[in-house]
């Protein structure tokens, strides 16, 4: 069993004194009990999250100036919204039956994902159409510029999770090559990702709503 | 012997561990000359190309630095260079020496050839990204460089490419596709640094070998993992800034451009902030500086205890400096922008945390000096950069803390004191250790030494020369000369002394670049017909120099991986029969060392 110790008990250590050599020899040489590809995913979705930070400090710096002029919300906004949470709803049942081993269920429900997450891609660029019809132009106030680099920074992590997917869907096809651990494996991790960006979207429609 | 429990180990019934049962690792084994050398998996291979690529567009820079000497002392010899071209030439130099040289080489370069070998383990974590990781790199450079070939050339806005002047017309590149590029060579940049940046961090937490716990790697790793975080955390706010200005250049937005007249005619943007964009830039800016900084204060430590036959004084100290450095860069961006205008209190406040940056850092090079007290010296070349590494760092960091005053900076902001500042903190300090740290491990990369009398050569004239390039900049600065200024007249306020002086800087400043070439040269043919080194030539600890093959090939340590049973800087050791035991050696294998009580 690998005993938490705190970064402060950590930071004490003496490396050079005989007693703490005996504990360090036993040391199996991983810090975190983690596998590299969940910790690979938390750091991405660190990156990540300052990334939206920053944009979000812009925002709301830009928003108090007067010139500020809020946009409509389509109700295509809600759709695509719900679209995405059924999305990550999927994900947690097909997690559950990737752990039972009913992976024809997966394969089904990764297609579903798949779908969903095309006619979320879709339903944004209708939004943005229509937008664009009524005449809220990118440049025609920043907090239109905000959104549409919302949207499509969002998009974009979207369209990097797909990538991603079809990545686990080859594994859940194949898995006759592959260990059942790591199909397994990798539909965990496809699913955290699309939980973290059903997350960013609230917060991101979230703020465009409320400011 | 071999114990037959832990339980043992830790009563101290026997010393020696077994080896770690790991599942094997899925090494990449390249079936082609292609594979091998081009797309290559291994993170030694790909350290080696970081680096070739960084230096190559190094070269590019200095050979501009040289460019912008001569039109400053004798614009005669360059009558093609009018002032478009000078800033375009002080934009790219800036750029090109911070985030393609420095950044790359630390990190792409050293990381990638050192981490795995000093934490004991086969090969990054996820080789195939990494490998994406240097090709990404290598299209921002590619990018970066096909600015200097578009209508209009490349950006002149300064390095720091403010807006609004970096996106209107009257900037060179400004209406063109020059910032256009610069903005998506550094975004692509970015890219390509997370994705490796992922790997180090990864590889350093999770890939160590038995035994190496955190507190037992080199500093050299802790330098590098540190820059790492801080590169990941830091380098979101240049893509932000990036994404945000392209989107004003190319589409009219205003995140950053206020309304303003461009050749009498309104322009189409309003209400922007620029102020904005130098919190976002600086935010990314001044940890980038750290970035820089704490790979060479990691390496350092390392050439400094290895050639002085002493463990590092305060080992302990020198990671928690490095930790605390790198937390507080986050919290000083604004000293950047004393003349923004910014209210006092802001600048009382980051005042107050550069200053505090100062603490560990002197901390630092007090152990680096204690280390020398009474150590056994050998007056090696890496030894000699990395003296010479302290004494610019401490010039460099004590203009530094002139600078961080608020009511000292205002005047000097303007002026040569700050080049002179950031280039001997930033640009010498930094380069010494990159040089320090070739002598060093080339015989592990080549199995063959860099030629010594070409070396010291290199070493004299690079460093003295140093000086007499930066040394009369401060000089410059105190009598007013402003930087960024194409041209210097003889006026009331700059006198003919500052004239010859700038003449004498460049005359240095050519010295200095060519001797260079003669360290490229050196390299070159040392690779080839240099002496041979036997393994483990500056009788080192740390595992990179206990690999059964010099240099270490694919996989890195045969068939098992070393097991590690102290830290790196076991020199000197009372009682043992060499002055050094490397990582790998059980307690067994030297009966007779002693360790004195602390």
């Amino acid at each position: 069993m690998k005993k938490k110790e705190s970064i402060f008990d950590l930071l004490a250590q003496k490396p050079w004194d005989p007693n703490q050599a005996k504990i360090d020899n036993m040391h199996d040489g991983a810090t975190i009990d983690l596998s590299k590809g969940k910790l690979g995913l938390r750091f991405i979705m660190i990156v990540s999250a300052i990334f939206f930070s920053l944009f979000i400090v812009t925002y709301s710096d830009r928003m108090v100036y007067p010139d500020w002029q809020r946009m409509p919300e389509p109700w295509l906004l809600w759709v695509n919204t719900i679209i995405l949470f059924i999305s990550s709803f999927v994900f947690i049942t097909t997690q559950i039956e990737s752990k039972k081993n009913q992976f024809h269920i997966v394969k089904n429900r990764l297609l579903l994902i798949g779908f969903l997450a095309f006619a979320f891609l879709i339903g944004q660029l209708l939004v943005w159409q229509q937008l664009i019809i009524d005449g809220y132009y990118v440049s025609s106030n920043p907090s239109n510029a905000y959104f549409y680099v919302f949207t499509a920074l969002h998009a974009l992590h979207l369209l990097g999770g797909l990538v991603y997917w079809i990545i686990t869907i080859r594994k859940v096809w194949k898995p006759r090559d592959i260990v059942i651990s790591k199909v397994k494996h990798a539909v965990e991790l496809c699913a955290i990702y699309w939980h973290f960006l059903l997350a960013v979207w609230f917060v991101l429609f979230g703020l465009m709503l409320f400011s | 012997m071999t114990a037959d429990s832990y339980e043992d180990v830790a009563t101290g019934k026997n010393d020696t561990i077994p080896a770690l049962e790991v599942p094997p690792q899925d090494l990449y084994h390249a079936k082609s000359f292609i594979t091998r050398w081009i797309f290559c998996q291994d993170a030694k291979v790909i350290g080696i190309q970081y680096a070739l690529t960084a230096v190559s567009i190094g070269l590019v820079a200095l050979v501009i630095s040289w460019l912008m000497r001569l039109q400053l002392a004798f614009p005669e010899l360059v009558p093609f260079l009018g002032p478009a071209e000078y800033y375009q030439f002080v934009t790219m130099h800036g750029m090109i020496m911070v985030v393609y040289l420095l950044t790359a080489l630390f990190l792409g370069g050293f990381g990638n050839y050192l981490i795995p070998l000093m934490v004991g383990a086969r090969d990054m974590v996820f080789p195939y990204l990494n490998m994406v990781s240097f090709w990404v790199y290598f299209l921002a450079v590619l990018v970066l460089v096909a600015s200097f070939f578009v209508p209009g050339g490349p950006t002149g806005a300064g390095w720091t490419l403010y807006p609004p002047q970096a996106i209107t017309s009257g900037t060179p590149g400004g209406d063109g596709l020059g910032i256009i590029l610069m903005l998506i060579s550094l975004s692509i940049f970015v890219i390509g640094f997370t994705m490796g940046g992922l790997n180090y961090v990864l590889t350093i937490l999770q890939a160590r070998t038995r035994g190496m716990t955190l507190m037992r790697m080199p500093l050299t790793v802790w330098g590098i993992f540190t820059a790492t975080v801080l590169a990941l955390f830091a380098f979101p706010a240049l893509i932000v800034s990036c994404i945000m200005m392209t989107l004003d250049s190319l589409l009219g937005t205003s995140f950053f451009m206020p309304a303003i007249v461009e050749f009498g005619e309104q322009s189409e943007h309003s209400g922007g902030s620029p102020i904005l964009f130098q919190h976002l830039f600086w935010f990314f800016g001044h940890p980038e500086v750290y970035i820089v900084a704490l790979p060479a204060f990691g390496i350092v430590s390392d050439l400094i205890s290895v050639h002085a036959r002493k463990n590092i004084f305060g080992y302990r100290m020198m990671v928690w400096a490095i930790v605390i450095i790198g937390a507080l860069s986050f919290v000083v961006w604004a000293h950047h922008m004393y003349v923004s205008g910014m209210n006092p209190w802001f600048g009382f406040f980051f005042a107050t945390t550069t200053l505090i940056i100062a603490v560990p850092t002197a901390l630092k090079v007090y152990n680096w000096v204690i280390t020398l007290w009474r150590g056994n010296i050998r007056l090696t070349i890496p030894m000699l950069f990395a003296l010479a590494f302290i004494v610019t760092f401490v010039n460099g960091g004590i203009t530094g803390l002139f600078l961080g005053n608020v009511i000292v900076d205002v005047p000097l902001s303007d002026t040569y004191f700050v080049v002179a500042h950031f280039h001997m903190v930033m640009g010498i300090a930094p380069v010494l250790v990159i040089f320090g740290a070739i002598y060093h491990w080339f015989p592990l990369i080549t199995g063959r030494f860099l030629h010594e009398g070409m070396g010291k050569f290199h070493f004299w004239v690079t460093f003295l020369g140093s000086y007499l390039i930066y040394f009369p900049m401060h000089y410059l600065g105190f009598v007013g000369v402003p930087r960024r200024y194409y041209e210097m007249y003889e006026s009331p306020f700059i006198t003919s002394s500052t004239i010859s002086l700038n003449q004498f800087i460049t005359v240095a400043a050519i010295a200095v670049g060519l001797t260079q070439l003669l360290f490229l040269y050196n390299i070159i043919t040392s690779a080839k017909f240099g002496k041979k080194a036997k393994k483990n030539p500056w009788e080192a600890c740390s595992l990179e120099w206990q690999t059964p093959d010099v240099p270490p090939t694919h996989g890195n340590f045969g068939a098992e991986l070393p097991v590690v049973y102290r830290w790196a800087y076991d020199f000197s050791v009372p009682g043992a029969k060499e002055d050094f035991i490397p990582q790998n050696t059980a307690p067994s294998e030297v009966p007779d060392a002693r360790v004195e009580k602390t």
